[in-house]
C-alpha cells in the first residue's frame, strides 16, 4: 500500500443547502470507484473534517462512480446568516480532497506517473 | 421527430451577460431558459418592490430580451425565465413595452405565471392550520412572522406548459423551480403526460444540468481544470438535445470554449445533491442513481435510463425573514510574523469590543491567505508567511453593536501590531441579515391560485 492524496484518485464538487454542505466525490477512473467507496466511510469523513462539520451522511451513486456526503451544521448557519468567507461551501470539495489515503501500489503507480 | 434543443443562458442573476446572446446567435436552438433566482434573491427583490412598486423583478432580463428579440422572432426561439421575482406583472409590462418599442407589436406573445407569491396569505394560511414549520429546525413560522420579507411556493412545469400551449413566446415566472424551466418545453413539445414519471424525471436531470449554466460545460471544473481553463474566455453554455423517449444529449455550440465530458457533467449532477435516490420537485421525484452517462462524440454526453416516482402532495415554500445585522472588516498584515500579528490584532479587537460591553451572536475570525477556506485542515501557519489578511465578521440582532464594530477596525492601524495596511476601502458596511426559512405546504393551497396569462405584444 502507498499513501496518496484523495485528489489523485478522485475529483469533487460541493455546494450548500441551508446550513448543510454537500460534497460529491467522483472516482477519476470508473475502476477506482470500489476503492473510493471502501476508503470513504462516514467515520473517515467525519474524522477528516473534525470541528468543520457536524453529523455526516453518506450516499452511494455507483452509476456515476461517485459518493455524496452531506455535512450538517457546517456553514455557520448558512445563507446570509453565515459569517464565513465560504458561506456557500464551495471549497469543501477541495478540503475533502486533501485527505491522505492508502491505496494499492498499482493504483499509486498510476497516479504518480 | 428531431430533438428539441433547450439552451441554458443564465445560471444565476449576475451570470455572464453575453451567454444568452451567444446561445441564440452561435448555433441553432429551440428554447432558451434563464435562471435568475436564488434563495436570497426573492427577499432582495421584495425590498426593491417595497421602495418602488414598479420594481421587484430581474431587470437585467428585460435588457437581455431587448438585445435578442430580433433573433427570437426570426428564428422562432422561445424563452422561459423565472425573472418575474416578486413582481411578475411589472416584468411582463416591461418586456411588452420593450417589444413594442422595438417594432415587434403583434409579432410575439408574452406569458406570465402568477400566484406563487403567498406573502399576503401567510396569516390566513397559518390560521387555516398550515404552521409552515421550518424543515431544518422544526419551529413554527408564527415565531418570526412579523419579520418575514418574502414567501413563495416553488411551482412546477404545468402552468408553463399551459402558457406554451397558448402560444407564449416568452414565459415569465416567479418562484418556479429552476429545473422546470428546462423540462416544461419537453412536456410541451413531446406531449408528455403529467404522470409519465420516468420522462419527467429525465427532464429534471436535464434541468439540473442546465440550471447552473457553464458549471456543466467546464466552469468550476475541478477534475482537470488546466485542460479547460484557457478556453473558458469563450465558454459555451450547455444545450440539451432532448428526445421524446426522455433520453438526451448535453452539448454546446460548435466553436465555443469549455468542455462537455462525462466528468464535467458528473460534477454538475452531484452539485447541491441531497439523497440521490430522491430529488424532489413539484412534478416528480427523480432517482439520480438511475442516470447513465456516455461520451457520444466530442463535447457530447448522452444521458439515459432515468427513473422517476410519483410527485408528493406538498410543495416547498421559500420564506425569507429579517434576522439581524452583520459586518465584515479586513486588514492586511505583512512579513515577518504576519499570522501572529493578525491574531494579536484580533485579540486586541475582541478585548475592546468586550470592554465596550457589546453583545454579538457571533464573532468569526479568519486568516485569508492561510486558513479561511480549509480551516483547521491546514495546520498552524508557517512563521515566514509573506502576508495574511485578517478578516473579522460579527453578527447581532441589534444594529448598534454592529455599527460600533465597524469603527473599531481602522484604529488597529495605529494602536495594534506593526506591518499592517489595506484599509483604503474605509469603514465596513452594516448589512441586513436575511435568513431562509424552508417549509412545506399542501399543494392544494397553492395550485388553485396559479394563473396563466398570455398577452400579445
Amino acid at each position: 500500500m502507498s499513501s496518496v492524496r484523495l485528489i489523485d484518485i478522485a475529483h469533487a464538487r460541493s455546494g450548500d443547502k441551508g446550513d448543510t454542505v454537500n460534497v460529491g466525490v467522483i472516482a477519476r477512473r470508473p475502476e477506482w470507484y470500489p476503492l473510493l467507496a471502501r476508503l470513504l466511510t462516514v467515520e473517515r469523513v467525519k474524522a477528516h473534517f473534525g470541528t468543520m462539520a457536524g453529523e455526516v451522511e453518506r450516499f452511494e451513486i455507483p452509476n456515476l462512480f461517485a459518493l455524496n456526503f452531506l455535512l450538517h451544521n457546517a456553514l455557520g448557519g448558512g445563507g446570509t446568516l453565515s459569517l464565513m468567507t465560504d458561506a456557500q461551501g464551495k471549497t469543501f470539495s477541495s478540503a475533502m480532497l486533501r485527505m491522505e489515503v492508502d491505496v494499492p501500489d498499482d493504483v499509486a503507480a498510476e497516479v504518480i506517473s | 421527430m428531431p430533438p428539441v434543443r433547450i439552451a441554458s443562458g443564465q445560471g444565476f442573476w449576475g451570470d455572464l451577460p453575453s451567454a444568452p446572446v451567444d446561445q441564440v446567435r452561435r448555433g441553432p436552438i429551440d428554447y432558451l431558459m434563464l435562471d435568475y433566482l436564488a434563495e436570497v434573491t426573492m427577499s432582495i427583490l421584495q425590498k426593491q418592490r417595497s421602495r418602488n412598486p414598479a420594481e421587484g423583478y430581474a431587470r437585467d432580463f428585460v435588457a437581455v430580451i431587448g438585445e435578442i428579440l430580433p433573433d427570437l422572432v426570426e428564428k422562432r426561439i422561445r424563452v422561459l425565465a423565472n425573472a418575474g421575482g416578486v413582481n411578475i406583472d411589472a416584468c411582463r409590462q416591461a418586456v411588452l413595452a420593450t417589444a413594442r418599442k422595438a417594432g415587434f407589436a403583434g409579432k410575439l406573445k408574452v406569458g406570465a405565471i402568477l400566484g406563487d407569491d403567498i406573502l399576503d396569505r401567510l396569516p390566513a394560511l397559518i390560521a387555516g392550520g398550515h404552521p409552515l414549520t421550518n424543515m431544518e429546525t422544526g419551529e413554527a413560522l408564527e415565531s418570526v412572522l412579523d419579520r418575514v420579507e418574502s414567501a413563495n411556493a416553488y411551482i412546477g412545469a404545468s402552468p408553463m406548459v399551459a402558457a406554451l400551449e397558448q402560444g407564449a413566446d416568452i414565459v415569465i415566472t416567479g418562484r418556479s423551480t429552476d429545473t422546470a424551466l428546462t423540462y416544461a418545453p419537453m412536456m410541451h413539445a413531446f406531449g408528455w403526460a403529467a404522470d409519465d414519471w420516468d420522462r419527467l424525471a429525465a427532464g429534471v436531470v436535464a434541468g439540473h444540468i442546465n440550471e447552473c449554466g457553464a458549471q456543466a460545460t467546464g466552469g468550476n471544473f475541478l477534475g482537470d481544470w488546466r485542460a479547460v481553463a484557457d478556453t473558458l474566455g469563450d465558454v459555451g453554455f450547455p444545450i440539451i438535445e432532448a428526445d421524446a423517449d426522455g433520453s438526451f444529449v448535453v452539448t454546446k455550440h460548435d466553436g465555443t470554449g469549455g468542455m462537455v465530458s462525462v466528468a464535467t457533467v458528473t460534477e454538475q449532477l452531484v452539485y447541491e445533491m441531497g439523497d440521490p435516490h430522491e430529488y424532489i420537485t413539484p412534478d416528480v421525484v427523480a432517482d439520480f442513481t438511475t442516470i447513465r452517462l456516455r461520451q457520444d462524440g466530442p463535447d457530447r454526453v448522452r444521458v439515459s435510463g432515468v427513473k422517476g416516482r410519483p410527485r408528493t402532495d406538498r410543495l416547498k415554500v421559500s420564506i425569507a425573514y429579517h434576522a439581524g445585522y452583520k459586518a465584515v472588516g479586513t486588514l492586511v498584515y505583512a512579513w515577518p510574523d504576519a499570522a501572529d500579528k493578525a491574531l494579536a490584532a484580533d485579540r486586541i479587537l475582541r478585548q475592546r469590543l468586550a470592554r465596550l460591553g457589546l453583545r454579538f451572536d457571533e464573532i468569526r475570525t479568519e486568516l485569508v491567505g492561510w486558513s479561511a477556506t480549509h480551516g483547521p485542515l491546514v495546520g498552524p501557519p508557517p512563521p515566514d508567511l509573506p502576508e495574511v489578511e485578517l478578516r473579522v465578521a460579527v453578527r447581532a440582532a441589534e444594529r448598534t453593536p454592529v455599527e460600533r464594530f465597524t469603527r473599531e477596525l481602522a484604529p488597529l492601524i495605529l494602536t495594534g501590531p506593526p506591518g499592517v495596511t489595506g484599509f483604503a476601502g474605509g469603514r465596513p458596511r452594516v448589512q441586513d441579515v436575511v435568513a431562509y426559512w424552508p417549509a412545506l405546504i399542501d399543494r392544494r393551497e397553492i395550485e388553485p391560485h396559479l394563473r396563466v396569462e398570455v398577452t400579445d405584444a
